[in-house]
């Protein structure tokens, strides 16, 4: 998600408006550019002159036609009794008699509920480090140290899942570094790693040791785009540096804190699949059991695909719901959030 | 909700370093302080220096630890107390043996390498083109193809659709069940439509006039142009590849042959299943086998190693211009 606003997204309101001329003049191959109302092309001829477009897009139109939205379509199995042996269409249809186990399933709830206090720990202690981290770096003069410690923070975002929890268990864990250096000092051990009131903190921790540098490109993005100028005549007004951070800084990055946010919310029932997934045996379901994996054990792993299925579609139709209402609080905010009003 | 909303000018893409906005001017960091500026307290100088050597500490002790304790004899981990080693105290290669003579590793190296070398070809062949048909704005159906993709951001069928359709089509235990149905990432293509559109317009013009079709002007202008967002996509291709462990939990969890190395991870050290043939006729005979804990930490160096070598050759492509004076020479 982070590196949304790395790239230099221009919005096609703000295109220039050379790009018109340049669609007519392809038509036209090797001759005098002939400028010409390019909306008296009748659809057979655009369809002709940008032959070579659609033949570009179609592989990435089919497979998403086929991994995404034959999926949507196969939420149809939410709706029934799965049986992989009669598929979507002969399985038996039951209405809503999933919907209607799934909401009087205190596991299905646990799962919900867990993922709200997962995402909402998440959200209070992970989402002001990066904007920290980025204040932080930036003062550093040193153009070479910035671009080291830079190269460094960055790197875990590269590992997976799988990865980062090895590490954490070498480092932390019942047989890891932290332990061991307890025992040998006659000090209690505190296994961290499947402790299940600690959870929350510890995936918090994990996902920042893995996102918290890479989180801060935008963060930096932001600041540089902020004149120095201003801090310039702030310090020459006599304004300290809590106050040029306070009035400077933070409301050069209130764009992208705005975004970020919207994005997190628009998040919040995601909570890291994977990390959750390879941690609940160690920490026990009543921990780590979130949405994704409920959906995951009770429809893949007990073969109940369309109770499974019926929990992934309730989780895709709040996020919607949540991503709608984020993008809202960010229009009335006065940013543009993920998209545009 | 036609597209993206830009967040940030073309002066913060990844390639440009910081840059005075308006001025083009590269901000003058390097010479120091500015004159206006008081220099920090002692506390806050301290403080700073504090948090940032934790900062770096955290992410370099860890993998530090990682690989000298694959590289460790028995004595010295033993010496340790059978966790990671700190200090170099005897060395031994004796687990990299042991692992390759082993078949499950080895040939989860060769299925990972393999993997990710055609996986991320085709989703950067697939990427590319369809970030160049979407870049060319006003063509077919571009509205449509736009918004069928970005709707895929905000809604999902769900793991198990998604899981049904790709077993029914036969997918179970096959490598492409691995690839195609996450080989596309809508967010990458937007990113690199972001940037293609940004290429000049005034060389597309001039290569159309030349009479060059979208095949010549993708080819020989636009991906010329934006090398450092081909490398960078490719990267997050290629290690997503690289660590991809819960497709093969989806579609084939039992073959241990078939297995990428994330997953033999996964399975031998995060799981802690005995690894077959780690056990024939050595365990009797210690000195002659590396021990068990090293060689789970050669199965994580190796899945590290290939992101510390290509991260630090890719990452100068961030910091390298967009457009090199392509207009102007």
């Amino acid at each position: 998600m982070a590196v949304m606003a790395e790239g230099p997204a221009v919005p096609e309101e703000a295109r220039p408006k050379s790009e018109a001329p340049s669609r007519e003049r392809r038509s036209q191959k090797g001759t005098e550019p002939i400028p010409a109302d390019r909306r008296r092309l009748n659809f057979r001829a655009r369809l002709r002159r940008d032959r070579s477009l659609i033949i570009m897009i179609t592989p990435v139109v089919l497979l998403l036609l086929v991994f995404n939205y034959l999926p949507m379509f196969g939420t149809v199995s939410a709706f029934e009794y799965y049986d992989p042996i009669y598929g979507f269409f002969h399985s038996n249809f039951i209405g809503f008699k999933n919907f209607t186990d799934l909401f009087g399933d205190a596991n299905f709830w646990h799962a919900f509920q867990n993922t709200l206090v997962l995402s909402l720990v998440q959200l209070v202690l992970y989402f002001p480090i990066p904007i920290f981290l980025a204040i932080l770096l930036n003062t550093v003069i040193s153009t070479k140290l910035r671009s080291f410690i830079q190269a460094v923070v960055y790197l875990p975002h590269f590992f997976s899942w799988v990865l980062v929890i090895t590490i954490f268990n070498q480092m932390l864990g019942g047989a890891g570094l932290l332990n061991q250096f307890l025992r040998r000092h006659h000090m209690a051990t505190w296994n961290i790693m499947s402790n299940g009131g600690m959870f929350k903190y510890l995936i918090t921790f994990q996902a920042v040791w893995k996102e918290a540098g890479w989180g801060i490109i935008v963060f930096l993005a932001a600041l540089a785009a902020i004149d120095p100028a201003l801090y310039e005549s702030a310090a020459v007004d006599g304004a300290s540096r809590w106050r040029r951070t306070w009035h400077i800084t933070l409301p050069g990055m209130r764009g992208m804190i705005v975004l970020m946010l919207v994005l997190r919310l628009g998040n919040a029932l995601n909570v890291g699949f994977e990390q959750m997934l390879l941690q609940r045996q160690a920490v026990g379901p009543q921990h780590a059991e979130v949405l994704d994996t409920f959906a995951y054990y009770y429809g893949i792993g007990n073969g109940n695909f369309g109770y499974g299925a019926a929990a992934g579609l309730f989780k895709g139709v709040i996020s919607l719901i949540l991503i709608y209402a984020a993008n809202k609080a960010a229009h009335r905010l006065g940013e543009d959030g993920l998209y545009r009003k | 909700m036609s597209t993206l909303s830009s967040t940030s000018n073309p002066a913060s893409a990844p390639g440009r370093r910081r840059t005075k906005p308006g001025s083009g001017a590269p901000r003058k960091r390097a010479k120091g302080r500015p004159v206006w500026e008081e220099p920090p307290t002692l506390i806050g100088r301290f403080g700073k220096s504090t948090v940032l050597t934790v900062v770096v500490l955290a992410v370099v002790v860890p993998l530090y630890a990682i690989i000298l304790t694959s590289v460790s004899s028995e004595g010295a981990i033993t010496r340790a107390g059978g966790t990671l080693v700190l200090v170099p105290d005897g060395l031994s290669l004796g687990a990299y043996r042991q692992i390759f003579s082993n078949g499950v590793v080895s040939r989860a190296v060769v299925v990972s390498v393999v993997l990710t070398a055609v996986g991320t070809a085709v989703s950067m062949v697939l990427s590319i083109l369809a970030a160049y048909a979407l870049s060319r704005a006003r063509s077919v159906g571009h509205r449509f193809f736009l918004g069928m993709m970005i709707f895929t951001m905000f809604f999902g069928g769900g793991l198990i659709p998604g899981f049904l359709v790709v077993t029914s089509l036969h997918g179970y235990d096959q490598y492409w069940a691995l690839i195609l149905p996450s080989c596309i990432s809508v967010f990458n293509i937007l990113i690199m439509r972001g940037f293609y559109q940004a290429t000049a317009q005034e060389m597309i013009d001039a290569a159309r006039i030349d009479g060059a079709g979208d095949w010549r002007i993708l080819w020989s202008i636009v991906l010329p142009t934006t090398k450092a967002v081909t490398a960078v996509m490719t990267l997050f291709y290629a290690v997503g590849y690289w660590g991809s462990w819960f497709n093969t939990l989806l579609y084939m969890p039992f073959d241990n042959s078939k297995w990428p190395l994330s997953y033999v991870l996964y399975e031998y050290v995060n799981l802690g299943a005995k690894m077959p043939g780690m056990d024939t006729g050595g365990a009797t005979v210690q000195h002659q086998i590396a021990p068990p804990f090293a060689i789970s930490m050669a199965v994580v160096v190796l899945t590290l190693l290939p992101i510390l070598i290509v991260y630090p050759f890719l990452q100068k492509h961030f910091t390298k211009g967009m457009l090199t004076g392509a207009i102007k020479g």
